[in-house]
């Protein structure tokens, strides 16, 4: 009943009871645009390992950053935590990141998944496959990305629009691997062969090619296994026509991802924070953090879910994350000019 | 009365203040590329909501006020029920019931043996779609305020049009909906304000429009002022329409010159007309309430959010008590800006309030950021004076707290009181202000005596529409809200964006049916608020 409480004082606009809560000694204010649930578990074990209370705020990721940028000098957050490397770098330019200088996590995190001075670091893996239908393909039907503009391919492609994060960041990795013209031949082949206008999310790409939209359909890994995993008919149904591969095994590896944190500069609690950062770097936490989305872990030797080991000796681009936030608005110019909605 | 509307206006005037940034590299690409698109789906948009809601609203009614034929009494309420459902709602309801891998398409397929491509099915992701579903859960504004204003028309008039020998067709286009423009123009520009700034349901149909393209240049593109311009653009485009409106009204004002009221006399329907009637008012009904709904228990029952239970009633809890908070404060500041428009009609101030109510007009969260940035500033200079002089350190007093959410609202939906306010407040004549000068009213005394008692009825609807518009309100929640602090269309939301559509569904239907209940008292507020009808 606590939160009922408190959520009364402040209705009557006691705004000094927030105030006060948030300054007590021994509590963590987390900034969040994840949404799992299973985050709380990862919050409790937190407190009960170091006696530290977890204030949360959920939110959009780029209103969490322009809040925290309005909230300033003043502003509560500690930690800000986040999906897909160019929003933390969108933070970064905010000037809103303190660095975190830790043993601890440059020992674990790979050096790909941090940033080169410290800024942020990635705490979870998260890979854009290729979803295909396997009525229609008895082997995977391609193996780069950059076959996706192939002709053979057309009308067959199922993507969702440009606006999204994800494949912003594809487009970005794309940009780094190919150069900005190769990459924007590929994105106008990409949109000729699109089976219908971009829509939806993930899961409905996938769902597509399930259904005969499309034969194949881009989207992130976990969609798949979470549909895999689930005990809905239809989810079994979708899993049972379709398959996923990783692209570009042979060459630079798969476009990969992270969920990542960071400190916030100035946050009035940098002791828990630095203590949380690490304790998400931590064998328990890593499997916590990388289990409520079905990501690959980070850390290297911890073993992800048992849906995932097929995939366990995937290769993956080892491009550092951050250039695909600095090469983020580069890519959204470049779909808006090909017409990929 | 100028302080309050400049203080609703601020977060407006600061998003509106970037417009003369100069940012010309962004603007050319936007130019070649996106903004043609941007440009037609909006129009496209607009002009289609505006037709439907129209059709819809002000057709049904005429048809429950001036018609008498079976059920007409349910669906005078009923006719509400759409405007308890969210856009976002009834948006992801229905796309994932008719896109092709859906449902009723993957049903339709295996029935016929069709594969892709052996049939057209209309894309529910379209324009049109995108059309069809927002006309069907925004009609309900130009509803309400057409169905007051026809319930308060004098029965005179009306019976002077059909002495001098007006058949119900000429009476309805030549007499009560010239009288009823003032309220229905307010109806539809809610309706088309909130499609303009809609964002997740247009998202969710695949069209790109103005609010889609301000999201996408700040936050993809990264260009913070070109997307303030796209706002101000937008915000121009809402200014010009509501000129429009005036500008073809011209001089001519209208007040009911006569008190006499009546029983409205009503036409008794009978054989096809009847039922026509009858599928005309059933018809919104349905497809704008039933269908979501029954879709949203379905997802309920079979794939329902894990955390109902217990957890569910601070949700509950948070979002009617904020809604409730909020209607309060925005009608009381409704009828001051009103009155004091009417009492010292000065340009300025008349200037002050109109901007205040563009809030409705401008995306959420634009709206959210044009205020945390004066809340952020002021919440700043009040830590480093208390910080600097006593060492007090208070975090902060505004941002992340219950006063920042009630000033979002407050910001968002002025408008919407204030639109019903001043809509019923036509209906109190000049003369009869004169009259109760005379006899020594004050100003202050004429309000209470006079006026309130003839708006009571609209002043309850205008708290009550605030109050589901709040608890449908999204994006300015999310990023003011305090710590651990959820309402209902946030649980939605979180789950949503997580492409948990189903699991999500539970807390829409909470939406739904706690809206409900005030929407059904508001229909029955209305109904007493007539002067001169027998209670029901």
């Amino acid at each position: 009943m606590s939160r009922t409480t408190r959520t009364t004082a402040l209705m009557l606009g006691v705004g000094l009871a927030a105030g006060a809560s948030v300054a007590a000694a021994q509590t963590l204010n987390l900034y969040t645009a994840r949404h799992y649930d299973s985050d709380e578990t990862l919050y409790d074990a937190f407190t009960e390992q170091t006696g530290i209370e977890v204030n949360v705020l959920e939110g959009d990721s780029d209103q969490l950053i322009e809040r925290i940028r309005r909230e300033g000098a003043a502003s509560p957050a500690d930690v800000f935590m986040t999906v897909d490397a160019a929003r933390l770098n969108r933070a970064e330019a905010a000037d809103i990141l303190a660095p975190v200088d830790s043993e601890v996590l440059e020992a674990r995190i790979p050096a790909a998944l941090q940033h080169p001075d410290n800024l942020w670091f990635g705490f979870s893996e998260r890979v854009r496959v290729v979803y295909y239908d396997t009525t229609v393909y008895s082997e995977p039907p391609l193996e780069r990305y950059e076959e996706l503009a192939d002709e053979r391919f057309e009308g067959e492609i199922c993507i969702r629009s440009s606006s999204n994060d994800y494949n912003q960041s594809m487009v970005a990795s794309l940009i780094a691997a190919n150069g900005l013209e190769a990459t924007e031949a590929w994105a106008a082949g990409l949109v000729e062969n699109m089976a219908r206008t971009p829509q939806g999310g993930d899961t409905d790409q996938l769902r597509a090619v399930a259904a005969g939209e499309c034969s194949i359909g881009v989207g992130n890994h976990y969609y798949y296994t979470r549909l895999e995993l689930s005990d809905n008919a239809n989810d079994q149904a979708v899993v049972d026509k379709t398959a996923l591969l990783f692209p570009n095994q042979e060459d630079r590896g798969s476009h990969r991802n992270i969920g990542g944190a960071a400190m916030v500069a100035g946050a009035p609690n940098t002791d828990a924070a630095v203590a949380f950062l690490e304790f998400l770097a931590s064998d328990e936490a890593q499997r916590l953090f990388s289990m409520g989305n079905n990501e690959f872990p980070a850390v290297d030797g911890i073993e992800p879910i048992e849906a995932l080991q097929p995939y366990a000796d995937r290769q993956l681009d080892d491009l550092n994350v951050g250039v695909l936030g600095e090469n983020n608005a580069q890519a959204v110019r470049l779909m808006d000019r090909v017409g990929w909605r | 009365m100028a302080v309050i509307a400049a203080l609703v206006a601020l977060p407006v005037l600061t998003v509106l203040a970037h417009v003369f940034v100069p940012a010309p590299d962004i603007w050319s690409h936007l130019a070649s590329t996106v903004l043609p698109r941007y440009l037609l789906n909006t129009a496209g948009l607009a002009v289609g909501v505006g037709i439907g809601v129209l059709t819809i609203g002000v057709g049904t009614a005429w048809l429950v006020v001036m018609c008498r034929f079976p059920g007409q009494r349910i669906f005078e309420w009923a006719l509400l029920l759409p405007l308890a459902v969210p856009t976002y709602v009834i948006a992801y309801a229905y796309t994932d019931f008719l896109q092709f891998s859906g449902p009723l398409q993957s049903f339709l397929r295996d029935w016929f043996g069709w594969g892709a491509g052996d049939y057209w099915f209309p894309p529910v992701r379209s324009l049109g779609g995108a059309i069809a579903l927002l006309s069907l859960v925004l009609y309900p504004y130009v509803y309400l305020l057409t169905r007051a204003a026809f319930l308060e028309q004098s029965v005179c008039v009306l019976e002077v049009g059909r002495t001098l020998g007006r058949g119900p067709w000429r009476l309805f286009g030549t007499i009560a909906v010239p009288l009823a423009r003032p309220a229905i123009a307010g109806g539809a520009a809610l309706a088309l304000m909130e499609t303009l700034n809609e964002f997740g349901a247009v998202q969710f149909f695949a069209v790109d429009t103005f609010t889609t393209g301000i999201y996408r240049t700040w936050f993809g593109l990264g260009e913070r002022t070109a997307a303030a311009q796209l706002a101000g653009i937008l915000l121009l485009f809402v200014l010009l329409l509501l000129l429009l409106e005036r500008l073809s009204r011209g001089r001519s004002q209208f007040f009911h010159t006569s008190s006499r009221y009546r029983e409205l006399p009503q036409y008794e329907l009978t054989g096809v007309r009847r039922w026509l009637a009858i599928a005309a008012c059933s018809l919104p009904v349905v497809l704008g309430f039933l269908v979501p709904a029954a879709l949203l228990l379905e997802m309920t029952l079979t794939n329902g959010d894990q955390r109902f239970g217990w957890a569910f009633l601070p949700y509950v809890f948070n979002s009617i008590s904020l809604a409730a908070v909020a209607a309060l404060i925005a009608v009381g500041l409704a009828v001051v800006l009103s009155y004091g428009v009417r009492l010292a009609p000065s340009p300025l101030t008349q200037a002050a309030v109109r901007i205040s109510a563009m809030g409705y007009a401008i995306p959420g969260a634009v709206v959210a950021v044009g205020i945390l940035i004066p809340l952020g500033w002021l919440d700043q200079q009040i830590y480093g004076l208390l910080r600097g002089e006593w060492g007090w350190d208070v975090g902060l007093l505004l941002t992340g707290t219950g006063v920042a959410l009630v000033y979002a609202y407050l910001v968002r939906f002025l408008a919407v009181s204030y639109n019903t306010v001043q809509a019923s407040l036509t209906k109190v004549t000049p003369t009869m202000d004169a009259a109760s000068r005379t006899l020594g009213r004050t100003a202050g005394g004429t309000l209470r005596r006079v006026h309130a008692p003839i708006m009571r009825g609209s002043l309850l609807g205008a708290g009550i529409l605030l109050f589901v518009d709040v608890m449908k309100e999204l994006p300015a929640t999310i990023i003011l809200r305090p710590f651990d602090f959820t309402t209902l269309a946030v649980r939605s939301y979180e789950l949503a964006s997580d492409e948990r559509l189903s699991q999500s569904s539970t807390a829409s239907l909470a939406i739904v049916l706690v809206g409900i209940v005030p929407v059904i008292l508001l229909s029955r507020a209305m109904r007493r608020s007539r002067p001169g009808s027998s209670d029901d």
